[in-house]
């Protein structure tokens, strides 16, 4: 039997970004939060601290900061003809665990979405007609649009405090940005780091190609720096231990540095760590979320009733609870009926490495996560896709996130994978070799869903997620021609090109980005969507749903900076539209 | 996204950090009965058997051989370094879901083995030594160089063709875990003298680069260090000033 506590106005599942921007603004509205993590609290002092943090085997080839998968993994396959198994070790994507969730140890790459991307089916049809939409391709409108979320991505990025250079204010194109942006209200509200020797190569070659290159957005601080909740960052030094690791500097923005600082201590503010939230409990007939069920630290099954609950867990745990606790319609491959688990999508990457002669010092340890230079002219509708065969794009871009020498030592093709010829190799390109990211959009395809698996479950006894991917031809054929140009931008670089193009099934063993998007996706009805523009479930009106499972699909751009806009932009809905009257905000 | 990692379908890779140093090789023991001559010092091993060692150094020592100017694996301690990976957390199963039921799958579907790399590498060690006795009538160790990279190769391949297990599992659990000795921080047994990281002139992990940035080119060949050495250096920055 349960222990039933008091209720309160709101219990957060989960306390990453989207948890802790929530319990912020949420309690500034006067309401009593309880944040609900099921893994432990951890702070820049004492967790995240130098010379242990930078720990390459420790943090990113035994991924000491993500999920373990023998408490929580996903079953996996290609196509429904398959049986699903079990994900034994991490390897495509790194779900993270612990306060502050994959906010920790992401890279900082801080990008936002384009203006036809949240009205993607309506733009597609009207630029090129019915037929440019492959079939089996599940594009929909999201329900709202940039301009209206604009100034909660403008909101985000200074809480993140974001170096960049602005390409597209207000409408009117500036020298040194990005020209494919969408309008910004404001510039960064800091300059970009300075770019290492590589990003200066390939924005001179991607210049040639006639492509407009700029320095990624990053979340990496370029100077000393406060945010709007008061909270004091510091400057990135480029140590080259970012994505993977915990930043010891308050130079990366993350949950612990720009939000918790204000939400910790506070006195309408709980933190529950080790507390696995199992359930969503739900009463049908009121279409009333009642608050949730978890097992504490002790083991103890705990429910703790709540007038709001926010799912804030990672993008696919946030469906799986949803599954778990029978709330929406689960999606259905065959029939293409149900909304829950419906348009998982991915990210589509390749890759492009130019082998330079020994004698030219890329220096690729001196990194950070989001530092490099980039090109857009082949991403999302920055380019003209009439007679292409495909939808979607890709950024090309050449980071320098760190040279950590277990994972990163590039070799050509053709190079033994053992002995004294891999040796050479390793040591002859290790300073020398350029690599360009080529990172693509994800189109859902009606076979690729998320669901509960009939036969594995976790540790606790409930059953597994199960994933069913593989990329859509039209990733494939997009992913191709991105990656096209890249090689002609790698071959005025000058040196030996290579491309590792997206080839042969998704494997779930390689690392590839952990931007797992769409399953519980928004939109304008309850027929085609699970939760409305205020990212507010149909089902339950007291019910919301943050984070990248909201997504109809997945542009060719990082996911963080549009999770970070869109908790705010229900945050708002939530503070000052909902309490005052609960209802549905957009009648069903 | 790197060639290296196509074949990893089959590889058993992650797991939590055996956080236990190890203990490097120990000093000579000085005993009434022991020679006048000093003998070489002993080296403990806390998962391998000695003979399991042997056969673990010859096999990690083709796939990274020593050269003129770097050692190889087992001048870079990696024996050493797997031999404390497998005593550990991650050779115990760590951070691998292990619930059945188990089926063979797709490469897609990654490793679907029910060992710990600790029961992989038990059971792969006595079958490679049998198997090699069978098919070259000797020891892995007492082949010829030629002839051990030929029978790598079959492992790697899959044509040593085990029945408990395929053998290019093994050989690739064995092929990552050699690289990450050889290149890993010294504090974990293996990249010793930090030969790893001067061959590819890595510096080490602690370090600040913001102002060389946009020093485009430059030859930064500073010696690397290792964690251990930073936290010493640390240490001393951070000396308590003596009070009276």
């Amino acid at each position: 039997m349960a222990q039933r506590l008091p209720e309160v106005d709101v219990v957060l599942v989960g306390m990453g970004w989207t948890g802790a921007l929530l319990a912020k603004e949420l309690t500034d509205a006067g309401l009593k939060v309880v944040g609900l993590e099921r893994g432990r609290a951890r702070q820049t002092v004492p967790d995240f601290q130098s010379p242990t943090m930078h720990d390459e085997l420790r943090y990113a080839v035994r991924h000491g900061l993500m999920l373990d998968p023998s408490t929580e993994t996903l079953t996996f396959r290609n196509f429904t003809s398959q049986t699903a198994l079990p994900i034994r070790q991490l390897g495509s994507f790194l779900p993270g665990v612990n306060l502050g969730g994959a906010g920790v140890h992401w890279n900082g790459q801080t990008w936002r979405f384009q203006e036809s991307d949240f009205v993607l089916r309506s733009h597609l049809r009207q630029r090129y007609g019915e037929d440019i939409i492959q079939d089996g391709l599940t594009i929909q409108d999201w329900g709202l649009t940039y301009a209206e979320l604009e100034p909660f991505y403008d909101r985000f990025e200074r809480i993140c405090g974001i170096g960049g250079i602005v390409g597209n204010l207000r409408g009117e194109i500036q020298p040194g940005g990005d020209p494919f942006e969408p309008p910004r209200s404001n510039p960064f509200p800091n300059p970009p780091m300075p770019q290492p020797y590589a990003a200066a190569l390939f924005a001179r070659a991607a210049e040639q190609a006639g492509a407009h290159p700029f320095p990624v957005p990053t979340a990496n601080l370029s100077r000393p720096y406060t945010n709007p909740y008061g909270c004091a960052m510091q400057p990135c030094n480029a140590c080259g231990f970012c994505e993977r690791f915990g930043c010891e500097h308050f130079a990366k923005a993350s949950p612990q540095v720009c939000v918790l600082p204000k939400v910790l201590g506070h006195e309408r503010f709980e933190l529950r760590t080790g507390s696995t939230v199992t359930r969503v409990n739900y009463d049908r007939q009121g279409k009333r979320a009642t608050g949730v069920t978890y097992i504490n630290g002790r083991g103890q099954e705990v429910e703790q009733p709540a007038a709001i609950v926010a799912l804030c867990a990672f993008s696919y745990h946030n469906v799986r609870l949803l599954l778990l606790s029978g709330i929406g319609t689960p999606y259905d491959p065959r029939s293409g009926e149900g909304t829950l688990g419906k348009n998982y999508t991915y990210q589509t990457m390749s890759g492009v490495s130019v082998f330079m002669d020994p004698d030219v010092n890329l220096n690729p340890y001196m990194g950070a996560g989001a530092l490099g230079t980039a090109v857009n002219d082949w991403n999302g509708e920055a380019f003209d896709h009439s007679g292409l065969g495909f939808v979607g794009g890709a950024y090309i871009a050449a980071y320098q996130t760190g040279g950590r020498p277990i994972e990163r030592h590039p070799v050509p093709q053709d190079t033994p994978r053992w002995g004294a010829g891999w040796k050479q190799a390793v040591r002859r390109h290790y300073n020398s070799t350029l690599s360009l990211t080529v990172h693509g959009s994800s189109m859902p395809h009606r076979g690729n869903y998320l669901d509960l698996d009939p036969t594995y479950r976790d540790s606790l006894g409930n059953p597994l997620l199960r994933m069913t991917f593989d990329f859509p031809a039209n990733d494939r054929l997009m992913s191709d021609y991105v990656t096209d140009r890249a090689v002609d931008i790698a071959n005025r670089i000058g040196g030996k090109v290579e491309a590792a193009r997206r080839t042969g099934l998704y494997s779930v063993v390689p690392y590839q980005t952990t931007h797992n998007t769409g399953g519980a996706i928004m939109g304008q009805t309850p027929r085609d969507s699970v939760v409305n523009r205020y990212l507010q479930h149909w089902d339950a009106h007291n019910l919301f749903v943050m984070g990248a499972c909201t997504y109809p699909h997945n542009p060719g751009y990082n996911p963080t900076d549009t999770v970070g806009a869109l908790a705010l932009w229900a945050a708002r809905a939530i503070r000052d539209d909902y309490i005052g009257n609960p209802r549905p905000l957009v009648p069903a | 996204m790197t060639p290296d990692l196509s074949r990893r379908g089959l590889l058993l890779s992650s797991g939590s950090l055996a956080a236990v140093p190890l203990t490097g090789p120990t000093e000579a023991q000085s005993h009434d009965t022991m020679p006048a001559t000093p003998m070489a010092a002993p080296t403990l091993w806390r998962f391998f058997t000695a003979d399991q060692a042997s056969l673990v150094a010859a096999m990690v020592d083709r796939l990274i051989p020593p050269d003129a100017e770097f050692t190889g694996a087992v001048g870079a301690g990696v024996p050493q370094f797997i031999d404390g990976q497998l005593a550990g957390a991650w050779g115990s199963g760590a951070r691998l879901y292990r619930l059945g039921p188990f089926a063979e799958g797709t490469p897609e579907q990654g490793y679907q083995l029910p060992y710990t790399p600790a029961e992989l590498y038990r059971t792969s060690l006595s079958l490679v030594a049998d198997w090699v006795r069978g098919g070259y009538g000797s020891r892995f160790e007492e082949l010829d160089p030629r002839l051990q990279d030929e029978a790598l190769r079959s492992l790697e391949s899959g044509e040593a063709g085990f029945s408990e297990l395929p053998s290019d599992a093994f050989f690739e659990t064995l092929l990552a875990n050699t690289v990450e000795g050889f290149l890993s921080d010294p504090m974990y047994g293996g990249n010793r003298d930090m030969v790893g990281w001067r061959m590819v002139g890595f510096p080490g992990p602690y370090a600040g680069y913001v102002n060389l940035l946009d020093r485009h080119g430059l030859n930064f060949n500073r010696p690397p260090r290792g964690i251990a050495e930073a936290l010493r250096e640390h240490a001393q920055h951070h000396a308590p000033t003596l009070q009276r």
